[in-house]
């Protein structure tokens, strides 16, 4: 599934890397627990998070991460923004719950980590 | 090649500076790209832990053609039980440290998996060391 199907279907908008929308993720993980995320070894993987701090943005940087949605209108701040900028991401706000959000990825056939 | 970078504990505005700039020089040397993540995972997850455990810390990192060995160095609490430290699930982080999500005890046992050999020291009330080393073409 692209980026910007991803970004359709949550009505979702697009913070940074609106080039990169035509990049394919292959599946999906929803956490707030950054050291979980750190554990996955999956690649065109698509971070569903309530997190919306630095570190977050550490995380997919180091997990080569390429998307990461803020559901329940999680801000992205400048810093975050810059930081993901400079790694190729992809940072989508989106205003719908964790549960909401997932639900709707899910239904659309992207595919669970585990 | 060697680089050197100092960690703050508590400032998780700069956790990860040391594993970002890594993941950069070993961009550069052409490394296998999942070789480069586990090696960043694992650095991450070792300054992380110095922010959130310890007062300040020194990362060390030494690169040659063959592998990367890294020296994580900090004067904190130390670790009293390394073997209960080293189990998935331990952690005394504090409710500060689990807001910025992190603070479930899997980062010591993820970085056991992520690097090739992984050496960790202790000395109560002084500080810990922790040494990972992992081999490019493994
Ligand atoms: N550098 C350190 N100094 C002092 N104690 C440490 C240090 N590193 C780890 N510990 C101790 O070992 C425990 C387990 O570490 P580990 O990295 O596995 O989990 P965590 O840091 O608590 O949570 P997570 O890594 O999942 O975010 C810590 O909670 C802490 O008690
Ligand atoms: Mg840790």
């Amino acid at each position: 599934m692209e980026i910007k199907k991803i970004a359709e279907i949550l009505d979702a908008r697009i913070v940074c890397g609106e080039d990169l929308i035509d990049k394919e993720i292959h599946c999906g993980f929803a956490s707030d627990l950054m050291s979980d995320v750190l554990t996955l070894d999956s690649e065109g993987l698509v971070l569903v998070t309530g997190l919306a701090n630095l570190q977050t943005i550490r995380t997919a940087e180091m997990a080569d991460i390429t998307c990461v949605v803020f559901v329940r209108d999680k801000t992205v701040t400048p810093e975050m923004r810059k930081i993901a900028g400079e790694n190729n991401m992809v940072l989508l706000e989106c205003r719908y719950s964790m549960f909401r959000t997932i639900g709707k990825l899910y239904e659309a056939g992207l595919a669970p980590v585990y | 090649m060697e680089f050197k970078y100092d960690v703050e504990g508590g400032n998780f505005a700069k956790a990860g500076h040391a594993a970002s700039a890594v993941k950069k020089v070993l961009k550069q040397l052409n490394v296998n790209p999942k070789v480069i993540k586990r090696v960043v995972v694992a650095l991450y997850e070792g300054e992380v832990n110095v922010v959130a455990h310890a007062f300040k810390g020194r990362i060390i990192a030494d690169i040659d053609p063959s592998r990367i060995y890294i020296k994580i160095e900090d004067q904190g609490p130390g670790i009293p039980d390394i073997d209960l430290a080293m189990q998935v699930g331990y952690s005394t982080a504090s409710s500060k440290v689990r807001e910025m999500g992190f603070g479930a005890g899997m980062g010591l046992p993820n970085m056991k998996k992520n690097a090739d050999k992984l050496q960790i020291s202790s000395n109560v009330g002084k500080g810990t060391v922790v040494e990972l080393t992992t081999y490019f073409n493994s």
